[in-house]
């Protein structure tokens, strides 16, 4: 009897609840983090499933202000909407702002203190939630990122640029910015390059001058960039560093991205060379992506078995958390924790953080070998190419394809025995993530997704072979089923 | 039979027509419409045996107003009287049939056919319930991750056949409701078709006048209103040999048989129509809560707003790949819906056109005539679509593709697409320079008409809306590539 219960609390807890949380389709409402809250930490008297313990937290030390930041960020790019999905699904979503206010309330009793917006993040309405949930806090308990999004040509002006810094301050109830970035420096635009894209939004009008400025006053206390595309404007940046005297600087990084990001797409740099160059001249990393949008947690069955093997107390995704909180030069990381599943399952992962030694971190290298062979689009549903002017629902035609991968639902192969089955997932899934009219057969490749895209997909061109993949199942033809 | 001819407009998996596609090929009017001629021989043999039987066995309306009425009989017993045969109205009505048949108004035709009537029914009122049903089926699945259902659009094909199946409906509920079988024997063509027939059925229902007490129970229970008790005699051209009135007979003074011979009754098989009447209303009534479950929940993404399309005005409608012609097809379809039910791609729905009225025809707003699909040609019971191969499908020209430079996005954007060239199944479209001097120059579509085989699929990915830049025009005969 006693045995019984105590294997029960061991593992089959876990299980039932997973099953439990997957019926009631919490689990597979998002390709984000499944929602498992394990808190095993090898300590037999504590058993899993506990609450995240609190004054745990594990804290970075900001070289310059001396503050602490936990090594937690909350990320707002992923807030939930009041019908129970991530905001942004459907234009008739809500902000569940009361969840927000909950999951803030819990983080900061947790000990997080870092919450990263920008006025971009769910269609432009991220920081006015993010400024309701902090002011019912004490200032000086957390920290605010937020950034200058004047990604269109019209925000290039000075005014325009100022404005919207301004905005920032007021919607979020505050008069001061802890963490300010120059948003996402490295993507191009139409005919421009990355390099002339940067001069149009910082320096041509003056803005990094009036930021430093701001820096000066205190408005913004730290002063960064996040980065994502061009390694140009990166080095750029970095060479100046003398003249601009980063804070922070926000990269993405993970186990795959470390050495793989230019396998997916050549002009994207591997993670290994960003952190390289931030912690030669000691500047401290603020880490997103870090579970590229929940991908590294819903791996393919036999990773996620790989992983699981090692260890069935640990959730997949803690391992990703764990590998890059194991890098002294990082701040914080960065998760978009849609549901309070999410963050009560991180807080399990760094309260306090376990980092990972050499032999574990050349076991996850040795999964990403194994993922980049499995084609995945990298696509971590941002949300960044949408609207699409046409309509097509890119992120989910996208992260459809990839949890088919996952799942082990892309077949090949018209003899293999699993054909049939496999076509059926495709296809009804594909028309349930999808609706008809905003699938890939209706990209016309127009292309002005692509300079959004922080991943530098070939939007058009992985529409169009998703296109040629559905054709291939729909009529039972090989032609491209290989694609 | 009815359950099953239900089935078939039912099913949304595509495989029962294998099994139950001969439900509806058995039926008069599609089988006289597809010139079957063993099935016409058979019934027209079925009938001068046993009688009306085809009435009472075969067609689906026949059983759905005994159904109707079978209701109503539980609350109020032995409620009919009999009545004397409306003459004018029969053969007027079947006259008027004959006339529109060989005139060619086919929307009339459609209207009187009762095979057609029960199609329309099903297609239009039953089925949307049957597939919020499914719809809510599919919902579960997607929870639990299965793929055993898939949801399926619903929408009002057309509005005239809406509410003509619905004014029919009524029409006939009320009628069954009333007086049992009195749309087969005043209005019903195909009725009064074999009402001739069966004046001279060799098995008939005939008194036993000396057993008969005249207790009027026969007469008080005949849903066709065609035995007086009085003078012991049957309108056989207007009894379906249901053998309500041998059951009822206290005194066995009724009988099933051929008169001058003494033959057994013959048992009706009262059982099993029970069991399925049953079932019928027991799904109905569960059909019911499901749509009401499913209203609430909606489905979008958080993204552009796509305007609808406005399907296109065509100078001359495209009928399905297998109807050979515009004329063969508007002189074989009853318009019973079976095809509009069936087709997978939302292509087909029914015309509102007066001419063509119910008739299907296709459109690509919702979806194209998609290469792999022959579905309308498998179920088709009156020879309106003839069977056809994928093969033959993909070499059948029912149409060709029209560019309207106005609504291009080369035009309305400035965007070159190419998004009808990209998907054509037959590489008819091509993307040429839209100056001819200039290769430069943006890329605009051009159809080749040789190619084209009018498929829909660049009508149904042209991003113009809504008015598609690219349609498709039908053709009046279809043309072998």
């Amino acid at each position: 009897m006693n045995n019984d219960k105590h294997n029960e609390n061991k593992v089959g807890k876990t299980l039932s609840r997973r099953t439990f949380l997957k019926a009631l389709g919490l689990g597979t409402a998002t390709a984000a983090v499944p929602a498992i809250v394990s808190c095993a930490t090898g300590d037999d008297k504590k058993g899993p499933q506990q609450e995240p313990p609190v004054g745990k937290m594990t804290y970075r030390e900001n070289p310059k202000t001396k503050e602490k930041v936990s090594i937690l960020g909350y990320g707002m790019m992923r807030l939930p909407a009041t019908n129970g999905t991530p905001f942004g699904r459907s234009n008739d979503d809500k902000m569940d702002q009361d969840m927000i206010n909950k999951q803030v309330d819990y983080a900061i009793e947790h000990g997080v203190n870092y919450f990263d917006t920008s006025p971009a993040y769910c269609m432009g309405l991220s920081e006015r939630a993010t400024g309701i949930a902090l002011s019912r806090h004490k200032r000086d308990e957390f920290f605010i990122a937020t950034k200058l999004s004047n990604f269109t040509p019209d925000t290039w002006s000075r005014a325009a640029s100022i404005e919207m810094f301004q905005n920032s301050l007021k919607e979020l109830q505050v008069d001061y910015i802890d963490y300010l970035l120059l948003h996402s420096v490295g993507g191009s635009f139409n005919e421009m390059t990355a390099m002339e894209v940067f001069e149009s939004r910082y320096i041509d009008n003056g803005i990094l001058d009036y930021l430093l400025e701001q820096r000066e006053k205190g408005v913004i206390r730290n002063l960064g960039f996040s980065y994502h595309g061009d390694i140009a404007v990166f080095d750029h940046l970095l060479a100046n560093h003398d003249k601009y005297k980063w804070d922070f600087v926000q990269i993405e990084m993970n186990y795959l991205d470390w050495k793989h990001a230019k396998e997916f797409e050549p002009e994207n740099t591997n993670a290994e060379y960003l952190y390289a160059e931030l912690d030669k001249r000691n500047i401290p990393a603020v880490i997103m992506e870090p579970l590229l949008g929940g991908r590294l947690a819903s791996l393919p069955k036999p990773l996620a078995r790989k992983i699981m093997a090692r260890d069935p107390q640990r959730t997949i995704a803690s391992w990703a958390f764990r590998y890059v909180g194991s890098f002294p030069r990082v701040l914080t990381v960065l998760s978009g924790m849609t549901y309070m599943e999410h963050l009560k399952e991180n807080l399990c992962t760094y309260c306090p953080l376990e980092e990972l030694n050499d032999e574990e971190k050349e076991f996850l290298y040795g999964v990403a070998e194994e993922i980049v062979g499995y084609n995945t689009i990298p696509c971590n549903d941002c949300k960044y190419c949408m609207p699409c002017p046409y309509g097509i629902d890119i992120p989910g035609v996208l992260t459809h394809y990839n949890k088919c991968i996952a799942e082990g639902n892309l077949t090949r192969d018209r003899n293999d025995p699993d054909y049939a089955r496999a076509r059926k997932a495709f296809l009804i899934g594909y028309d349930r993530s999808v609706p008809k009219l905003r699938q890939a057969d209706h990209c016309i490749g127009c292309g002005q997704c692509v300079s959004h895209c922080p991943q530098r997909i070939q939007i058009p061109r992985e529409m169009q072979r998703i296109n040629n993949y559905v054709e291939a199942l729909k009529r039972n033809i090989d032609r491209g089923l290989e694609a | 039979m009815m359950v099953m001819v239900t089935l078939l407009f039912l099913d949304v998996s595509g495989t029962l027509h294998h099994f139950l596609g001969w439900t509806a090929r058995i039926q008069f009017l599609p089988a006289l419409l597809a010139l079957n001629v063993v099935v016409i021989v058979a019934l027209v043999l079925l009938t001068l045996i046993f009688g009306r039987i085809y009435c009472s066995v075969i067609c689906p309306l026949g059983i759905f107003q005994d159904i109707v009425s079978w209701i109503h009989g539980k609350r109020k017993k032995n409620r009919f009287t009999a009545s004397p045969e409306k003459r004018w109205l029969r053969y007027g009505v079947l006259a008027l049939f004959i006339i529109a048949f060989i005139a060619g108004i086919h929307s009339l035709v459609a209207l009187l056919a009762p095979y057609s009537s029960y199609g329309r029914m099903v297609a239009n009122l039953l089925l949307p319930v049957y597939q919020w049903g499914n719809n809510l089926l599919a919902a579960i699945a997607e929870r639990v991750d299965s793929y055993a259902f898939y949801g399926v659009d619903v929408w009002i094909k057309s509005l005239p056949t809406f509410l003509i199946a619905l004014a029919t409906f009524i029409i006939i509920v009320v009628l069954a409701w009333r007086g049992g079988r009195t749309y087969c024997n005043t209005i019903c063509p195909v009725g009064t078709i074999l009402a001739q027939l069966a004046r001279f059925s060799w098995l008939k229902v005939y008194f036993d006048a000396d057993k008969c007490k005249s207790c009027s129970m026969c007469t008080k229970n005949c849903k066709a209103s065609c035995i007086d008790f009085t003078t012991h005699k049957v309108d056989y051209t207007r009894c379906v040999a249901c053998g309500n009135c041998l059951e009822k007979c206290k005194f066995d003074a009724l009988h099933y048989g051929h008169p001058k011979a003494a033959v057994q009754p013959i048992q009706p098989a009262e059982k099993p129509d029970d069991a399925r009447r049953a079932f019928l209303v027991g799904t109905a009534i569960v059909g019911a809560d499901v749509a009401l479950a499913q209203a609430a929940k909606k489905v979008d993404g958080g993204l552009a707003v796509i305007e609808d399309k406005v399907p296109a005005k065509r100078t001359t409608p495209i009928t399905p790949p297998g109807s050979v012609s515009a004329k063969h097809f508007a002189q074989h379809c009853t318009a019973c819906q079976l095809c509009v039910a069936k087709c997978p791609n939302g292509v087909l729905r029914p015309s509102s056109d007066p001419q063509r009225l119910m008739q299907p025809e296709m459109s690509f707003e919702r979806g194209a005539c998609r290469p792999e699909c022959v579905e309308c040609s498998t179920v088709c019971p009156t020879g309106a679509i003839k069977p056809i191969t994928v093969a033959q499908k993909s070499s059948t020209m029912i149409g060709h593709a029209v560019w309207v430079k106005e609504n291009c996005l080369i035009t309305t954007d400035g965007v070159s697409c190419g998004n009808c060239a990209r998907h054509c199944p037959v590489g008819a479209i091509m993307m040429v320079p839209s100056n001819s001097e200039d290769d430069t120059s943006p890329m605009v579509p051009a159809v080749n008409i040789a190619m084209c085989i009018g498929c829909g699929t660049c009508e149904y990915v042209c991003p113009s809306r809504p008015y598609s830049a690219i349609f498709v025009e039908g053709h009046e005969m279809h043309k072998e590539i």
